[in-house]
């Protein structure tokens, strides 16, 4: 039984760590489109962008409410931590990702009223408040929760501080990125031309965002430090900087060399990289500094329960999950559209 | 301080309500329009009749602008739990967390995937898989109702657990226990016949109004229109009355496990006998005593336990700290079951204009009937207010009080939020509803289109009268 208490907080913290990941990924080019509405104008151009998203957004946007139900379920202590040391940020994020997710449907209603103008400027808006949010609360988490007897215990703005704002900033230019390179893939001619320019400037910035955050990170608390730079760990952590420098230079070959689905996955190698980093420096804290995976877990006989479900059910998820982005594949352009 | 703390819970409260009010519309909307297209589609692949594939289309655009509100509202609620609620969470976390964990793996997830090719896939799949995909959703609507009530009926009834002694975390025993508490399997049917009841009403309004412009204009009503208004009036005729024999059974169960709640839905201070219904009254909850109350003898006793002397609980036979508020619930019950018994007889009406062959042709039928539209909406909500507001002061039932359960929340981000929450809300969802009513008002016609996102203005703007154009432009403007 003490093994069992032992283990099934690791294997949860593995399956909520993948379900942020595949969250991070899927919406994060879905809201790196919303931000990209800056920089494109052009409303037939705007229409095939969102083209590409619309069948697939709500199931990606799912996998935050599962992120949010399995901590719940599983790591109650931690929600309850967490949610409230970042309820500004939390409460910003779920309004803005209201404005995006109605636009979808919203825009396209409106059109030949000057709402639908309105309801663009949301969605863009509404994307990169979401995203500069998360990469907040993000860092929030790596740097740190005051916690007393359990629960929150600092001020509603402890979370903002200059780590937490680059941190927003990375991952509003890495979602930019995401959605710049899905959009390479996905679509044709002049748009997709944009969109190799704009994923060339993004990834330079993305790349800088990236050294800034792993050299201020390990600065935070001396433990973060001692993982990184510590013998063994540094045999183990090494191949992370290494790869992403690799991932960088076959993500700039391969948008100057026109491949159509490369430079998105070598953004999707730059978050999982990114998200492995992070876990390294935060394991095994639920809320860094002071609270363990095993301090925040639901008793043995919820996680069992749900380990069980989850098993069945995840596998057949992603299956039908993939089903529905085969039918969708291919390159959307204006001309054709979903007919 | 303590003064802060108290009206920071309070705003705890209202926004909780306030943000589950609004999305409760959606969802219940989604389950029992999905269930509509699933017919729609199956009468149509059965059949090949077009006029109910092109009710299909009609109807899926509304469905998908509903659908997208239920999505953003309802992921606020997933993370509410935790900003406002947060010692409820941790210590009801095991249970409930659970269960909202299965309903995502269960119902969310089914519904996004093949929501996707429900909406714009008409034409990449062949016709029975995308039978299947409105299915699915549909399945995926009704598994998603199942887990949430079994997730609140727990809250209500709670069964099944033990309490940690070390931190007074809820600790699961016997999930089958904790699914299938008392209340849920009531609290299930009534809550799904409430959802039919709600789309018929509002699919049977849309057809009266439609039907009503058409006489305006002089010219006969079309065939979509006709069938979703028959087939409207006859969910009416047939689940209004299934609904008021599950709200009978619902309120049985109620009087058995949560007797104070009870007794505050009908206003009564002392445990009696022979106990009349009050049709009116204000519940005084300080002087213990209903004022300005009319009631009809024995009713009370006889609608309670279904006997003249039967013996109905009073507020009197609990603390004054464990008795819901009643002037809400006293009202807000009446009004649900006065409008329950309004859509039984607008289905028993119907009844009668069908066997005279005059549904399609009364002009005072087809008013009452657009007037209906909210109907189900309204007594939904007075409904989950009556069971919710009645199960205060407590948020596990008997177990954790409300006053117990809060955040550590500051004021300011709390009126911050709450400010915040109103303005969004009143702006995204009332333009939800303004393009609702945009769409619906437009009728459907043969040889409908798909929702197209690439093409879809055109289901709008072209079939549209100019001068509509021109008024929802200025207006929007």
């Amino acid at each position: 039984m003490m093994d069992f208490a032992h283990w099934l907080p690791i294997v949860w913290a593995v399956i909520l760590i993948a379900a942020i990941s595949i969250y991070v990924v899927l919406d994060g080019f879905d809201l790196g489109i919303g931000m990209l509405f800056v920089a494109e104008r052009d409303e037939t151009r705007r229409n095939v962008m969102i083209g590409t998203i619309a069948p697939v957004w709500d199931g990606n946007e799912t996998w935050m409410v599962l992120g949010g139900a399995v901590l719940y379920g599983v790591f109650p202590g931690a929600y309850a931590t967490l949610l409230p040391a970042f309820y500004l940020p939390i409460m910003l994020m779920l309004i803005a990702l209201i404005f995006r997710g109605v636009a979808f449907e919203f825009r396209v209603m409106t059109r030949d009223t000057p709402r639908a103008r309105q309801w663009d400027f949301g969605f863009m808006t509404g994307s990169a408040v979401a995203a500069f949010c998360q990469g907040a609360i993000l860092g929030g988490v790596i740097q740190g929760v005051k916690v007393t007897d359990g629960a929150f215990s600092g001020g509603s703005l402890d979370w903002l501080t200059p780590f937490t704002v680059l941190c927003g900033l990375s991952v509003m230019c890495g979602y930019a990125l995401l959605g710049a390179t899905w959009l390479v893939w996905r679509t044709t001619g002049g748009l997709e031309a944009a969109c190799r320019r704009w994923a060339g400037r993004l990834a330079v910035g993305l790349f800088a965002c990236i050294v800034a955050v792993s050299f201020w990170t390990p600065l935070l608390h001396a433990p973060y430090l001692r993982r990184w730079t510590e013998w063994p760990n540094i045999a183990i952590v090494a191949p992370v900087p290494v790869l992403v420098v690799v991932f960088g230079l076959l993500l700039a070959a391969s948008l100057r060399k026109g491949h159509s689905r490369v430079p998105f996955l070598c953004a999707l190698g730059w978050f999982f990289l990114c998200l492995s980093g992070l876990g390294i420096t935060v394991w095994p804290y639920a809320v860094p500094p002071t609270l363990s995976l095993w301090d925040v877990s639901s008793p043995p006989s919820s996680q069992f329960f749900q380990l069980v479900g989850t098993a069945i059910l995840l596998p057949i998820i992603l299956t039908y999950t993939i089903y529905s982005y085969r039918v969708f594949r291919g390159k959307v352009s204006e001309a054709d559209g979903y007919h | 301080m303590q003064n802060a703390h108290d009206i920071a819970f309070l705003l705890a409260r209202f926004q909780f309500a306030f943000t589950v009010g609004v999305h409760i519309i959606f969802p219940a909307f989604s389950i029992g329009l999905a269930a509509y297209l699933a017919v729609l589609e199956g009468v149509w692949l059965v059949t090949g009749r077009q006029v109910f594939l092109d009710l299909y289309r009609y109807w899926i655009k509304a469905f998908s602008v509903v659908f997208g509100m239920g999505v953003v509202s309802g992921l606020v609620m997933a993370y509410e739990f935790g900003t406002n609620w947060s010692v409820f969470s941790k210590k009801a976390g095991p249970i409930t967390g659970v269960l909202l964990s299965y309903e995502v793996m269960t119902a969310f997830f089914l519904e996004a995937g093949f929501l996707g090719v429900m909406l714009f896939g008409m034409n990449k799949v062949g016709r029975g898989l995308h039978f299947a995909a409105t299915c699915c959703v549909s399945v995926g609507t009704l598994i998603s109702m199942t887990w949430i009530l079994a997730s609140n009926s727990w809250m209500q009834t709670p069964r099944g657990y033990r309490i940690d002694p070390a931190n007074g975390q809820f600790l699961p025993d016997d999930w089958l226990a904790i699914i299938f508490n008392p209340s849920f399997p009531f609290r299930l049917v009534h809550m799904g016949l409430a959802a039919f009841l709600s789309v018929a009403f509002a699919v049977g309004a849309t057809g009266a109004w439609h039907l009503l412009k058409a006489r305006r204009q002089g010219r006969m009503s079309t065939e979509p229109v006709r069938v979703m208004f028959s087939m409207a009036m006859w969910m009416a005729t047939i689940v209004a009355p299934l609904q008021i024999l599950a709200g009978d059974a619902h309120g049985l169960n109620t009087l058995k496990y949560q007797p104070a709640k009870l007794a505050a839905m009908e206003g009564d201070w002392n445990s009696e006998g022979r106990a009349p219904e009050l049709l009116f009254g204000i519940p005084n909850m300080k002087t213990e005593h209903t004022d300005y109350a009319v009631g009809i003898p024995l009713l009370g006793s006889l609608i309670l336990t279904h006997s003249l002397d039967g013996k109905v609980p009073g507020m009197k036979d609990f603390p004054r700290d464990e008795r819901p508020p009643s002037p809400i619930i006293f009202f807000s019950f009446r009004i649900m079951v006065g409008l329950g018994v309004l859509m039984m007889l607008v289905g028993l009406w119907s009844l009668w204009h069908r066997r005279n062959s005059t549904l399609f042709l009364n002009p005072l039928f087809h008013r009452v009937a657009l007037c209906m539209a909210p109907a189900g909406f309204l007594a939904l909500l007075c409904g989950w207010v009556t069971t919710e507001v009645g199960r205060q002061p407590w948020t596990v039932y008997g177990l954790l009080r409300t006053a117990d359960s809060v955040s550590p929340i500051v004021l300011s981000s709390m009126v911050v939020s709450m400010t915040v929450f109103v303005v969004v809300y009143v702006i995204v969802f009332g333009s939800g509803l303004g393009i609702l009513v945009r769409l619906l008002g437009r009728a459907p016609e043969e040889g409908e289109r798909n929702a197209d996102p690439l093409h879809a203005s055109d289901i709008l703007a072209t079939h549209m009268h100019p001068a509509v154009v021109d008024a929802s432009a200025a207006k929007g403007a």
